[in-house]
């Protein structure tokens, strides 16, 4: 079941200097119970796709266009044509979303109890003290010992690793049916990363539920995905499930991607591979391809039609598309 | 044998903690570094790994006398510098530098990049050959910078060309040692390896040793010819780059080995991970005898009242009293 | 907490005593003879300045004073002896002879005015400049924000004694709004009515400036709480925007308040000097400024100590209360 299709989702940021162009007509589905990675390099719009849908952009500075049909709990609905006030019943019940900090997602000055039973007081009419059953339960499943006790504590007495623990309880204190984690790992240390990606793989087993899963570590994409959508410059360049996109990586800027990253299993080479350059400013984006000014392979296309002409996401195999002119099927 | 162009023996540095108000007083010590000994050669890369906290920076720093060590040797190139003063100092920074992990903070926005470099020359009171320009420009052309952007401002490059201006200006005066700290943590993948390979060049090119700190094994292995991983404070292990991540001794190598994700999905699924549980403790009050014993799942009593000793097996150096 | 609390009692007794002992230094060595004040200041009868100086200790030793003064703070003082004894119960800050009266007593009547203008004032300016700073942080750039920016700019640049005698001269001589304050303050509790009527244009004077510093600051604070991670993330939960601005972000942004309207506050209590001559007000401000003209000294000693130990206690008082409010501070 498609639990999510956005189509043609752009968003743009007026600035003084012109307009951001932080996401550019990306389409993209994703199942119930699915995990689907977003990679990319910094900038790349990964954030921004995911605030957009969650209506957690500002209104006022952003430009957001394009669809979202979301399977919720009352039935279909437009993620990005719903009154801002009405959305607000889905986000923490239907989709919640962690965030990259966990030092700066919690608040402060309140307990992590208060905090994760006022994410289940919002959605749900029941006496506080279900919720904080609720809070106590969750707390336990992802990992806090002594649930009971540490509930009143708060979040400065609380590692980096335990405070992701805790805004991954509050994000499923509703069973959502979608979590979006944005780069859930990247401020943590390695051990605790594993620790971490290992919790959400069981509970998303135990709640199924689907998974978007933000990073630009490749090795977490490789251990956690099922789909993986590869993003640069704003659009989706590469779309194909996890095992083809790193056996047969289509597109240019995915294979250097893979081959730039050093690695442990493979015998130490002298230099690494890397792909020149820097990515595009999002305002004054080229018009051909966006990765031409960095790509090898650019000589392997006819003529200058990759300066020219912005290559369009075509289908190359089973449900693997690719946004370039290389290998493209005949008359695709 | 030369005589290693490093080499540090017990190094210790603590940070005291003081208790706030007016009549604050000391109530304990962050153990940052305590007791670190390793040397280093001349041309060598030493990678220095661990996870936040653990003191990789404060080591780097304090070998520099950035911080004053608390206790233990500093030995640059045969001389004993651990308590020299700022003065006695300034002649050994021209062969000693430091590259830093934010790219963005570390350079003056005022200030053109051309000026940056060049403040090197002019802390020490020292002019180059063919004027200060010139060499600035030969210096930003060998980092892959274009030498006509000589007077742009730092907010008008990339993270990874900020990173190769903080390179320059390592390298203005010559040295013969620099501690990398964390250079490419904040970059992107795909610009994470220009600027290591560049790093690679420009030892071989100039003779250079690196204290090469990070926390991601997968960048160390590829720069160093040795590694010693950290722990709160202490080396758990040091061996030879192949060594350590062909046959680690040391539990809390194995673990942060098991950690590193491989990018490839057939192996990574297949993959045994070892997962550590619990937190790093604080390094306030570290664990009494071995200091991973609070998340060693090998942890006997013994390893909870003694510490190890370093012992050498093989070509690896470990601190355990039950390796593999 | 119990033992900070202690603790910082412990070390606000002794700033106090500190304080007390500088200013009894800095009067003691004044180029002015403090006997020949007694009796005002054209008074140049040797013998009843030899006798006052004997009845008011100004014969002993400086350190002796000192402590004379200190023992009568607890113990009370006996001036003179016979039929001409005056006795100034404890806690004493010495006697006035141009007053013929105790300093505490003068104090004592002059502090509840000053408390209830100050009070009132307070009151005033926090419910004005945090309303209106976070309506204008609310609606950036709409009509709110830019009408409290005028008002802002206003508050700030127009000096309280002229505020004062504006609306002096319009609400009162103009318009016959309220009666001409006559000095005859009316105390709460004998008139609750009358004392509010007397007491309104000087809050309003008072308040006035307060209010648009407030309305600035809370304005910026509110806003920069509102990029935080966890102002995010309380979005993300669902929570309806008013909770989110007014409890989340409320809460973070008001901390700083704490301290600034604490401190604010005690200067006020230490004499709102030109409100209080303004309106005629006998409150403090007005005791301090006659006994300077008039260099009645033991007046001033009394008042710049009671000044000076307000300030002291009121910062006892906001770090306290900061503790309560950010759980980071409280330490055991
Ligand atoms: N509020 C905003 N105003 C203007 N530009 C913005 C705003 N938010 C994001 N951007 C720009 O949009 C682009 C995409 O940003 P986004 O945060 O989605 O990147 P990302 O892929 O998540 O990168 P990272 O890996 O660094 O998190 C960037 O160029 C960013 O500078
Ligand atoms: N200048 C300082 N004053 C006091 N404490 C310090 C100082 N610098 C570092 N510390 C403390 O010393 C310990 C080690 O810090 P250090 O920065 O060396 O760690 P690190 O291994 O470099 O970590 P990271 O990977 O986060 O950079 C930490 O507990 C840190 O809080
Ligand atoms: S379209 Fe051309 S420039 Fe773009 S990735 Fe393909 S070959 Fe390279
Ligand atoms: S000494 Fe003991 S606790 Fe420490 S690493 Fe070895 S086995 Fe583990
Ligand atoms: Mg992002
Ligand atoms: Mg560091």
């Amino acid at each position: 079941m498609t639990l999510l299709e956005v189509k043609n989702l752009s968003v743009g940021f007026p600035t003084p200097d012109g307009v951001v162009h932080a996401v550019n007509d990306i389409s993209f589905s994703i199942d119930a119970g699915e995990t689907l990675a977003i990679v990319g390099e910094s900038g790349s719009g990964k954030t921004v796709t995911n605030l957009a849908m969650m209506g957690l952009l500002n209104s006022n500075t952003a430009q957001i266009s394009g669809t979202a049909r979301f399977q919720s709990h009352t039935g279909e609905i437009d993620l990005l044509g719903i009154d801002p006030n009405e959305l607000q019943k889905y986000r923490g019940q239907d989709i919640s979303m962690i965030f990259q900090d966990p030092m700066s997602s919690l608040h402060p000055y309140f307990s992590i109890g208060d905090q994760i039973i006022e994410a289940h007081q919002v959605h749900n009419k029941v006496d506080p003290d279900v919720s904080k059953e609720r809070a106590i339960e969750l707390l336990g499943l992802v990992g806090i010992p002594d649930p009971a006790s540490r509930i009143t504590s708060f979040p400065h007495q609380f590692s980096g690793g335990m405070r992701q623990r805790v805004m991954i309880a509050m994000a499923l204190v509703n069973n959502p049916s979608l979590l979006i984690a944005d780069e859930p790992t990247t401020a943590l240390d390695v051990t605790v990363q594993a620790q971490i990606l290992s919790l959400l793989k069981d509970l998303q087993r135990e709640f199924k539920m689907a998974v978007i899963l933000i990073t630009h570590d490749l090795g977490v994409v490789a251990g956690a995905a099922d789909r993986v959508n590869v993003m640069y410059a704003g659009r989706i360049v590469e779309s194909a499930n996890v095992f083809d996109l790193y056996a047969k990586p289509a597109m240019p800027y995915t294979q250097g991607l893979l081959d730039s990253v050093p690695r442990l299993d493979r015998p130490h080479t002298n230099r690494l591979s890397a792909i020149p350059g820097q990515p595009p400013s999002m305002i004054s984006l080229p018009d051909g391809c966006s990765f031409a000014p960095r790509c090898s392979r650019i000589s392997e296309v006819a003529g200058s039609k990759c300066l020219m002409i912005m290559p369009e996401l075509t289908l190359r195999t089973d449900a693997h598309s690719a946004r370039c002119f290389i290998g493209e099927r005949a008359g695709a | 044998m030369t005589t290693p162009i490093l080499e540090v023996t017990n190094l210790a540095k603590f940070f005291p903690i003081q208790s706030q108000g007016i009549f604050s007083r000391v109530k304990g010590d962050n153990k940052a570094v305590n007791g670190i000994s390793f040397t280093l050669n001349a041309g060598e890369t030493l990678g220095l790994v661990g996870e936040s906290g653990c003191g990789k920076s404060t080591a780097g720093r304090t070998i520099l006398k950035l911080y004053e060590p608390t206790s233990g040797t500093i030995k640059f190139e045969g001389e004993d510098i651990t308590s020299y003063s700022a003065s006695k100092m300034k002649p050994l920074r021209t062969k000693m530098q430091m590259i830093f992990q934010d790219p963005y903070s570390s350079l003056n926005p005022r200030h053109t990049i051309g000026s940056i470099i060049a403040a090197s020359y002019e802390i020490q009171k020292i002019t180059p050959e063919n004027g200060v320009k010139r060499a600035v420009q030969d210096l930003m052309e060998r980092v892959g910078l274009n030498p006509e952007h000589y007077n742009r401002y730092p907010h008008e490059f990339s993270g990874g060309q900020r990173q190769r201006i903080g390179i320059a200006r390592a390298l203005a005066l010559k040295p013969k040692f620099i501690v990398c700290d964390e250079p490419v943590s904040a970059l992107d993948v795909s610009i994470q390896a220009q600027v290591i390979n560049l790093l690679d060049d420009l030892r071989d090119d100039f003779g250079l040793s690196y204290l090469f700190i990070a926390h991601d094994l997968s960048v160390v292995q590829h720069i160093s010819q040795r590694v010693a991983v950290m722990y709160l404070g202490k080396i758990m292990e040091l061996a030879p780059t192949e060594e350590l991540y062909k046959n680690p001794h040391h539990p809390y190598t194995k673990a942060l080995l098991s950690a590193i994700p491989i990018p490839d999905p057939i192996l990574e699924r297949k993959r045994e991970q070892i997962i550590l549980s619990g937190d790093i403790p604080n390094p306030v009050n570290p664990p009494t005898g071995c200091v991973f014993n609070t998340r060693c799942w090998k942890a006997q009593d013994k390893c909870r009242t003694t510490e190890p000793v370093i012992m050498q097996i093989g070509a690896s150096q470990v601190a355990c009293h039950f390796p593999d | 907490m119990l033992s900070y609390i202690s603790r910082r009692l412990g070390v606000t007794f002794l700033i106090l005593l500190g304080v007390s002992f500088t200013v009894y230094v800095i009067f003691a060595f004044l180029p002015f003879d403090p006997a020949a004040l007694t009796c005002g200041k054209n008074c140049n009868d040797p013998g009843i300045i030899e006798a006052n100086r004997r009845r008011l200790g100004y014969d002993l030793p400086f350190l002796t004073q000192y402590w004379v003064f200190i023992k009568g703070l607890f113990i009370g003082r006996t001036y003179g002896e016979g039929a001409a004894l005056i006795n100034c119960p404890a806690p004493s800050l010495g006697y006035s002879f141009q007053e013929h009266s105790c300093v505490t007593t003068l104090i004592s009547e002059a502090l509840p005015v000053t408390l209830s203008l100050a009070i009132g004032a307070l009151v005033l300016w926090l419910v004005v400049g945090v309303g209106l700073g976070v309506l204008a942080a609310r609606y950036r750039g709409k009509f709110v924000d830019s009408a409290s920016t005028i008002f802002v700019l206003i508050g700030t640049s127009l000096p309280t004694f002229l505020t004062g005698l504006m609306l002096l001269v319009f609400v009162v001589i103009k318009w016959h709004i309220l009666p001409f304050p006559a000095g005859n303050y009316t105390p709460f509790l004998e008139d609750p009515y009358e004392w509010a009527q007397i007491l309104f244009l000087p809050w309003i004077t008072l308040a006035f400036a307060y209010a648009a510093l407030y309305t600035r600051f809370v304005r910026s604070a509110v806003i920069e709480t509102s990029n935080e991670d966890y102002i995010r993330t309380a979005r993300a939960k669902g929570l309806p925007e008013s909770e989110v601005v007014g409890k989340h972000t409320l809460r973070a942004a008001l901390a700083p308040i704490v301290t600034m309207a604490g401190l604010d506050f005690a200067g006020l209590l230490g004499g709102a000097i030109l409100t209080e001559s303004v309106f005629n007000l006998p409150g403090l401000g007005r005791l301090a400024i006659g006994a300077v003209v008039e260099y009645d000294l033991p007046i001033i000693v009394a008042t710049t100590l009671l000044a000076a130990a307000i300030v002291v206690t009121m910062n006892l008082i906001v770090d306290i209360l900061y503790a309560f409010i950010d759980p980071r501070v409280r330490i055991a």
